[in-house]
């Protein structure tokens, strides 16, 4: 059953992998840019094989690109001079080296992540508020890929750390269908959300409902689901690769000022588009059916089942729901921070801080602490370096924690 | 079939090379927290980067004695396991999970960052750092030796050996710790926290106790790790090591003394057959090229080892060698 | 907080003096401190909140809610040392919470208690444990995968070798080891498990755990004994073994506080029997006090019933009155084990 679901998975993937092409060829490509300064030229740019020994090092042309030859496939570390940056382009998370997997035949993009200096330019409470607007932007998305989870915990008490995957997944499945199928992305990702919801299926029909069935405990469940997370996050670096790769619409956006802070239209639309689903999601647990059975499961899981709710419908719709959304929060993720193979991966450490800080198992706790998350992780890089702002979110985790273990909206009985 | 021979004398190095210690060790701690305290310990891993950096931070960077470098490197995985503890150790068990997930890959963020290089040397690390360790060696380092048709550097020899005495120091010391009352504390806290509490017992206390001792034995692992590669690099302490050590201690069944060491044996063997003989089957054709390629096989390695892990959970959660029995009284 | 080295010798010593046959403690009985306690209690006015000769644990103005339900709010409460008390009540009426609270299981809004003049509140599980108040549970907890013997053993105090360091030199513990198995086999011949005791608990029956966790308790060598429906669950073959067992509690002079529904048990065997509904004392008695308590019918029936009720008519209509609660509770009916607060304190 497990290997089943496994094999479906990689089918799926399989499907979507077009034939390899048989150019011949290696090398490392890219290009320096930020959406301030515009190409960044006359940057060194070295790159070395996996135990240090260098191949070649060049600058960067007038249009801030750099392509170098490798002897072959294989692993390759690229590393840019700072120095050379100019005044107000800083290294972004990546540092100042990155390790790439070169296939067969490939030029390998190189993305090393320059953050602009926006905040230099600015003064210091402009420059707050435009991480505030950012952080927000950050946090609704954060909060649009935990709701699912939080939910899922809820009706079934399952910590699923296979979640950051569904984000991947749904992701991937955008990029293929819209850079590889040509297929706008507002389309792309709306069919991408109904393989999500698919996948969630899956994942429900496939493991967790037959597990539930044999009576494996949740520990042992919780082990399993990070099972689970390795198959898939692996599985879609053999398929996907390890690249990171933009959507083909809306990357060519300039920022607009807004006085106060400056926003491209796409992560506008991003905020837009996550405070409806939000609100669309509030009101479906508010008023429907359906959502409120999922609030009565979450509660009390016997007394709902006992007073005529089918838990099971229930449970197989929450992770319908969070496959979907999921998948909504991926795309959104990829448009702003392109598509890679481990991006839910590195989301799900922040949506378990927002989860666990708005108390687990509660479907507004995880909105309410995935905007704080999402704030402070973006509001900190005012005080600590941007590559490590993950850390300072994964901080307020445990300081929330000794202060109120129980989360905002938790209630103390949950914690055990 | 001569490629089949050669994996399986690569693989026999693996056997009981420091791959097999390092895993070990990871293992060994995650029997002491998951094994018998019941506490989930996703950061292992942790503990491992703090012991290799302890060390190569100290000596490469600091230009302390390499004992020295030890001794740091034991209190940094001390701390750390306070630090977890404290918060989480009080809540239910999901939480502890979380925080150690994040904090191994929080860590690891840290110590790769461009603010960091100056001390923990980012991306590229820190190397030459082992060299007083080895000099120690009784023999002459830099020959080649056979050993069973497998060929060690004499440093490499000096590492394992010494790692493979920390193993059995750490297996000895667990085994007498869980025949004795403090043992039978901490297996019943794994099975209920609250009848522990009520025969008076400080289940607090306990579990910190097991935390930073099954911590430290990771460090351990860290160390060994660290001087037998001689470079401790950020990117080679990823939190995936931690499940692949919950790989090993489950395969070999958790809550044994010898689990752990069995598990970590089997696993390096297999994963390093499998790299191999996965290499070889491509390289000459079995295995067609659209499929796989010779690079995805380290991602067919996690791949394998996170199907292994959800197939032994549901399947055989006692082990290869466990007894059944004892499992399905499991009340979680 | 360690306890008498004293107490250990004479305990131990107990078994040796009296033959395991239980009825033969008889002799022994003209100096029962259970006749004390009766007798002690005899006069006493049956109301709530009078205060005993000598209470062991004294309660003040203890409140509790979880959101917006108040689930205990007990204004005063004694318990009289040496004798059996018996809680009673419909479900939910805060019977486990109270024991919670007693225990350090759970924390109070407001109030005070105290265990023999010494303040409790604020004191850990573990803490009131040492103290000699030591607790079962509702739901058993027996250790699964630990053997019937280990469980037993984990019972002992002040062992040398659950401290970390002395652990790892057998010297420093094996002897002490060696007298708590056999205190250990010697309470396991008693309550008749010692047949079992290289068997995991995971395996033992229902009411066999209920004994084994009773057992447990006792290597402590507890002043006061919790116990949360000792009879629940347990079929009735077992039920008057239990019973002669926590009548012998009593008669080696520990006080017993345990939670009933089965009101034949509570009249064969309390001393005292204190009545809670939703979260309050509304009645506290001698046994057969209850049955002709107002407040207790109308708690049981609701206000509009008079006539005194026959002891058989009584137990139907509480049975059919924790039938009611249970499936409000969304249990199945004639589940008398689950209450609404669970026993680790949690709502469930």
């Amino acid at each position: 059953m497990l290997t089943l679901l496994v094999a479906a998975f990689g089918m799926a993937f399989a499907l979507l992998v077009p034939g390899i092409a048989a150019a011949v060829g290696e090398s490392v490509t890219g290009t320096l840019q930020t959406s301030k300064s515009g190409p960044i030229q006359g940057v060194e740019v070295k790159v070395a094989t996996a135990d240090g020994n260098e191949i070649q090092s060049v600058d960067t042309d007038e249009n801030g690109r750099f392509s170098i030859p490798v002897p072959g496939p294989g692993q390759y570390v690229v590393t840019l001079a700072e120095g050379d940056l100019p005044a107000g382009v800083d290294l972004g998370t990546n540092g100042d080296s990155v390790t790439v997997t070169v296939g067969p035949g490939r030029a390998q993009p190189v993305l090393f992540g320059l953050v602009d200096g926006t905040s230099n330019a600015g003064g210091g409470s402009i420059e707050a508020v435009q991480l505030l607007v950012d952080g927000i932007r950050f946090g609704l998305l954060i909060a649009v890929c935990a709701v699912g989870l939080s939910l899922i915990f809820g009706t079934t008490g399952l910590t699923n750390f296979a979640h950051g995957e569904l984000v991947t997944i749904g992701a991937v499945i955008a990029w293929y269908i819209n850079v590889r199928g040509g297929v706008p992305l507002v389309p792309a990702t709306i069919i991408a959300m109904i393989a999500g919801a698919g996948v969630g299926i899956l994942n429900e029909r496939g493991l967790w409902r037959p597990l539930r069935r044999r009576g494996t405990g949740l520990v042992a469940a919780l082990v399993v689901s990070i099972g689970l997370s390795l198959v898939l996050r692996y599985l879609i670096q053999i398929v996907y690769g390890g690249f990171s790769n933009p959507y083909a619409d809306y990357q060519s956006q300039r920022a607009v000022d807004y006085g106060v802070f400056t926003m491209t239209n796409r992560s506008l639309a991003s905020i837009a588009v996550s405070v409806v689903v939000l609100v669309l999601v509030a009101l479906m647990l508010q008023r429907t059916k359906i959502g409120k059975a999922m609030r009565a499961v979450s509660d009390n899981r016997d007394l709902a089942a006992s007073s005529g709710i089918d838990v099971d419908r229930v449970i197989l719709v929450v992770w319908m729901m969070g496959g979907a959304l999921a998948t909504l929060g991926g795309v959104l993720l990829g448009l702003s921070d392109q598509v890679q193979w481990d991006m839910g991966f590195r989301l799900l450490l922040l949506m378990f801080a927002g989860v666990t800080l708005g108390g687990l198992g509660t479907a507004y706790g995880a909105l309410v602490g995935s905007l704080i998350v999402g704030v402070f992780v973006q509001m900190s890089t005012l005080i600590i370096p941007s590559d490590v702002k993950y850390v300072g979110g994964l901080l307020l985790l445990i300081v929330i924690l000794v202060v109120r273990p129980q989360g905002i909206l938790g209630s103390r009985a949950r914690i055990g | 079939m001569s490629d089949l021979i050669d994996a399986f004398q690569v693989a026999g190095k693996a056997f009981f090379g420091f791959q097999a210690i390092f895993f070990a060790l990871l293992a060994i701690g995650i029997n002491v927290h998951f094994g018998y305290t019941g506490l989930l310990n996703f950061g292992q891993i942790a503990f491992a980067m703090l012991g290799g950096f302890g060390i190569a931070i100290s000596v490469s960077q600091w230009g302390l004695p390499f004992w020295v470098g030890v001794l740091i490197a034991i209190g940094s995985a001390i701390v750390l396991a306070l630090l977890l503890g404290l918060p989480t150790l009080r809540l239910r068990a999901d939480y502890l999970a979380i925080v150690t997930i994040a904090v191994a890959e929080g860590l690891r963020l840290l110590f790769r960052s461009v603010s960091a290089t100056p001390v923990t040397g980012g991306t590229r690390g820190l190397s030459a750092f082992n060299g007083s360790f080895i000099a120690l060696a009784p023999w002459d380092t830099q020959k080649r030796y056979n050993i069973l048709g497998t060929s060690w550097s004499g440093g490499e020899l000096w590492v394992a050996l010494i790692g493979w005495l920390i193993v059995t120091l750490f297996t000895l010391l667990v085994w007498q710790l869980m025949r004795s009352p403090w043992g039978r504390v901490v297996k019943a806290i794994r099975e209920d926290e609250d009848a522990v509490r009520a025969l008076g017992k400080n289940v607090y206390n306990y579990k910190m106790q097991a935390l930073v001792l099954g911590g430290l034995i990771g460090a351990f692992g860290g160390m060994v790790y660290a001087v037998g590669t001689g470079s401790a690099i950020p990117d080679q302490y990823q939190n995936a090591n931690t499940f692949l050590a919950y790989g090993a201690l489950i395969l070999g069944g958790a809550a044994r003394v010898l689990g752990p060491v069995i598990g970590s044996m089997i696993l390096l063997f297999i994963l390093q057959f499998a790299d191999t003989g996965l290499r070889a089957l491509i390289s000459n054709g079995a295995i067609p090229d659209t499929l796989f390629s010779s690079t995805d096989v380290a991602q067919i390695r996690f791949v394998l080892v996170g199907i292994g892990l959800m197939l032994l959970l549901v399947f055989r959660p006692q082990g290869i060698f466990g007894d059944r029995r004892e499992v399905m009284l499991d009340a979680r | 907080m360690p306890a008498e080295p004293t107490a250990h010798g004479a305990h131990a010593a107990v078994p040796d003096e009296t033959p395991a046959a239980a009825p033969t403690r008889e002799s022994a009985a003209g100096r029962v401190p259970q006749r004390l306690a009766q007798a002690a209690l005899k006069d006493l006015p049956w109301e709530v909140g009078v205060s005993k000769p000598d209470p062991a644990i004294v309660v003040d103005k203890v409140t509790r809610s979880f959101g917006g339900l108040t689930a205990v709010s007990v204004d005063h409460l004694e318990v009289q040392r040496g004798g059996i008390t018996g809680l009673i009540g419909p479900n939910g009426a805060g019977k486990t919470t109270l024991f919670n609270l007693l225990t350090g299981f759970d924390q109070p809004n407001t109030g005070t208690w105290s265990f023999d003049g010494r303040d409790l509140g604020k004191l850990s599980p573990h803490q009131v444990a040492r103290l000699g108040v030591v607790r079962t549970f509702q739901l058993t907890k027996a250790l699964s995968r630990l053997t019937v013997l280990q469980n037993m053993l984990l019972g002992a105090q002040d062992q040398k070798g659950e401290s970390f360091l002395r652990a790892l030199l057998p010297g420093a513990w094996r002897r002490q080891e060696k007298e708590n198995t056999e205190k250990a086999m010697d309470l396991l011949r008693r309550f008749k498990l010692d047949a079992k005791k290289d068997d995991f608990a995971g395996i033992l029956s229902g009411g066999q755990r209920k004994l084994l966790e009773m057992a447990r308790a006792l290597m402590s060598d507890p002043k006061v004994v919790m116990l949360d429906e000792p009879m629940a669950g347990v079929n009735p073959a077992l039920t008057q073994s239990l019973l002669g067992h926590v009548k012998d509690l009593r008669e080696e002079g520990m006080t017993v506080i345990f939670v009933e529904h089965d009101m034949d048990v509570v009249r064969d065997i309390s001393d005292w029997v204190v009545v809670m509904a939703a979260g309050r004392i509304i009645a506290e008695g001698p046994p057969e006090s209850i049955s002709q308590n107002k407040a207790v019918v109308d708690a049981y029936l609701g206000a509009h019933h008079d006539a005194p009720l026959t002891v058989e008519e009584e137990d139907r209509v509480l049975a059919e009155a924790d039938a009611a609660l249970g499936r409000e509770d969304g249990l199945p009916p004639g589940r008398p084990g689950t209450d609404e607060i669970s026993s680790d304190g949690s709502t469930r």
